[in-house]
């Protein structure tokens, strides 16, 4: 088995993620949302129903229901939320 | 055929007779045998006829322990490819329980696939509780067996609900036979609560997310599919159409989103996406066309292979690391690059990402809810595509293998469980670029076109601003540590809170009954002991004349009794 290899570097490495790339990632991923939003202009949808057939219908209730349902979880992690030994302590 | 012969023409036969193989053997004859059994139920399977194959008759009721259509023929591939796979990446795990486990667990869950009555799929959905058990049990934690009593507790009151409902259905029609049931009597429904039951339906959902986190690093690539998929299997040829199934299924499907959002541990957050995946099945099954149970048998198979490679990459870091803290990780894919790799484009086969097996397969869900103008169906569905772009794809192959260096250099796994991502991940992408083989292998003929300009472009837009509201809102949840609560507290904590009064207070009863007859037994001593002293009632001594007398007077009683009666 190979021995795992956690010694931490001194150096950190570029990446995806770090802070110094940061800036030219986002506009990069701000350009491919409003080309995905503009492609609709170039391509008939079929919508099956009539709230599809809105302009950018899916960008906006994909952002909306995300938004939501992070806001529910935090609402939820509130409530049910409880330290790690939680089960341990009821356990004993 | 001889009957020897056709013994082993079963191909989860074939499985479960190698898992009595397995453990004798060692080194290179090991595991030749662990690739070697798989690829010959594989076979097996692709040469059996459609229709059953054995017919018996059993306590007066005509069973088919053995029949094979496309429907179960599709589970079957999956589900002994899942044990290939699976015994691949599992080559060097020097647990010897674990694998044989695996493949009584694997087999049986065949043998449900290819049972053409309901006494055979009791008999085999049983022995797959027992294989899975063994399974987390051979990770050999404290955790992982208490886990595992847990896990099996839910799944043996899983399986007494399907017996009772079997055994009542049996006694209602007269038949065994495994065909298309409606709930509508006592029976069914009690069959249907059991096939739930090992779908990870609510209430008892808790038991998955418990469980299956708890195995070994190659455990939990096992216990990803038979399980739960076995379970979509029943129900898409016991229960298609029935409508509460799309509600059981929305709220699977968001159960899962909001648990994984919460969640810390990597292996946990992919248990939540095997309910929510399960849930989206559920969906498919409840609506009923042609095209939603082709959905959902295509999606169980391309989930099977996609969550066990998430679930490798995932087993491969633990294994490296360690580590199964998503806040503790980071940055892997330095010194991982075929893990992160092959774990990204299992995240991105989840997420129906274009070109990969999830978007030629789920969309036939939301596509049948849209072509039945089931507007609230469609539209939560939507909602759950984003959020499982979000709450699985991201959390884990960003926060494990990107964002942030955490500083950990491990090295990608050996030979044998790289080859297994290699192959698990060939699988997700070959169906994403060319669905008709999969297509091919579904119960009902496809008249389905996945790559439309529209469709290609709408999926595009919900995973981009899903990824957007991640950026945005991640703060929110993510870095959170701890357990959230769910419905295995009731069971763990008020269960458990609630038997320990009452064995106090059986056993306060107990002391206060014996306190008092130690009381009642010290008075009876006393008074015996009081008339045993000179003229006490038991020194004295009576006259021969009275006990005469006594002696006539029954004997006078006897003598009326023999009269009167």
């Amino acid at each position: 088995m190979n021995e795992p290899m956690n010694e931490p570097i001194a150096t950190r490495a570029s990446g995806p993620g770090e802070a110094r790339n940061a800036k030219r990632w986002w506009r990069g991923f701000l350009v491919l949302l409003l080309l995905s939003v503009l492609a609709e202009l170039a391509v008939s949808l079929h919508p099956h129903f009539a709230i599809e057939a809105l302009p950018g219908f899916h960008a906006a209730y994909a952002f909306l229901a995300c938004g939501v349902m992070i806001l529910m979880a935090r609402v939820f992690g509130l409530l049910l939320r409880r330290s790690q030994a939680y089960y341990k302590a009821a356990d004993e | 055929m001889s009957s020897a012969l056709a013994f082993v023409s079963h191909p989860g036969l074939v499985l479960l007779g190698g898992a009595c193989v397995l453990p004798w053997l060692r080194g290179s004859a090991r595991n030749a045998a662990v690739l070697a059994i798989p690829l010959l139920a594989l076979m097996l399977l692709w040469q059996l006829p459609d229709g059953p194959a054995w017919q018996a008759n059993w306590l007066g009721y005509a069973i088919e322990p053995l029949a094979v259509d496309r429907l179960s023929r599709l589970f079957a591939t999956m589900f002994i490819l899942m044990a290939f796979g699976g015994g691949l990446y599992a080559l060097g795990q020097p647990g010897r329980v674990e694998l044989p486990a695996a493949f009584i667990y694997a087999g049986s869950a065949v043998g449900v696939t290819l049972a053409g009555d309901l006494i055979t799929v009791f008999v085999f959905w049983e022995l797959m509780a027992v294989g899975s058990t063994l399974v987390i049990w051979s990770a050999g934690t404290r955790t992982a067996y208490a886990a595992s009593i847990r896990y099996a507790m839910i799944h043996l009151l899983g399986g007494v609900i399907l017996f009772a409902g079997i055994a009542g259905h049996l006694a209602g029609t007269g038949s065994a036979a495994f065909v298309p049931m409606s709930a509508d009597s006592a029976a069914t429904w009690l069959i249907l609560i059991g096939f739930l039951i090992n779908a990870g339906a609510p209430p008892l959902s808790a038991w998955l997310p418990d469980a299956y986190p708890e195995a070994s690093w190659s455990g939990t690539v096992f216990l990803s599919a038979p399980t739960t998929k076995a379970a979509v299997y029943v129900l898409l040829r016991g229960f298609p159409g029935t409508e509460l199934l799309i509600w059981v299924g929305l709220f699977m499907a968001f159960y899962g989103i909001f648990y994984a959002l919460l969640e810390n541990d990597m292996r946990r957050i992919l248990a939540y996406s095997i309910v929510n995946q399960v849930g989206f099945m559920l969906v498919g099954v409840g609506i009923g066309t042609e095209m939603s149970l082709n959905g959902s048998a295509a999606h169980a198979a391309v989930s099977v292979i996609y969550t066990s490679l998430m679930l490798m990459s995932a087993g491969a870091v633990l294994r490296a690391t360690g580590k199964r803290n998503c806040s503790e990780l980071g940055g892997l894919f330095r010194s991982m690059p075929l893990t992160a790799l092959c774990g990204s484009l299992g995240a991105l086969a989840i997420a129906s990402f274009p070109l990969t097996s999830g978007f030629v397969s789920k969309s036939m869900i939301p596509q049948a809810a849209a072509e039945g103008h089931m507007l609230w169906v469609w539209i939560l569905l939507v909602a759950v595509s984003a959020g499982v772009f979000v709450s699985f794809a991201i959390k884990f192959s960003w926060l494990v293998f990107f964002q942030k260096d955490s500083g950990l250099r491990p090295a990608d796994p050996p030979a044998s469980m790289r080859w297994a991502m290699i192959l698990f991940a060939v699988l997700c992408i070959v169906p994403g670029i060319w669905p008709a083989p999969l297509y091919a292998l579904l119960p009902y003929p496809v008249q389905y076109q996945p790559y439309t300009a529209a469709h290609v472009l709408t999926q595009a837009q919900v995973l981009l601003f899903a990824g957007l509201a991640w950026c945005v809102m991640a703060g929110w949840v993510k870095g959170w540590q701890g357990v959230t609560l769910d419905a295995d507290w009731f069971w763990r904590v008020l269960l458990a809170a609630l038997l320990r009064r009452i064995g106090a207070l059986i056993l306060a009863t107990q002391d206060c009954a014996n306190r008092a007859l130690a009381r009642l037994a010290c008075r009876i001593s006393y008074a015996v002991a009081r008339q045993r002293v000179p003229g006490g009632l038991l020194v004295r001594t009576p006259t021969t004349g009275s006990m005469a007398l006594w002696v006539m007077l029954m004997l006078l009683g006897y003598l009326v009794l023999y009269y009167v009666g």
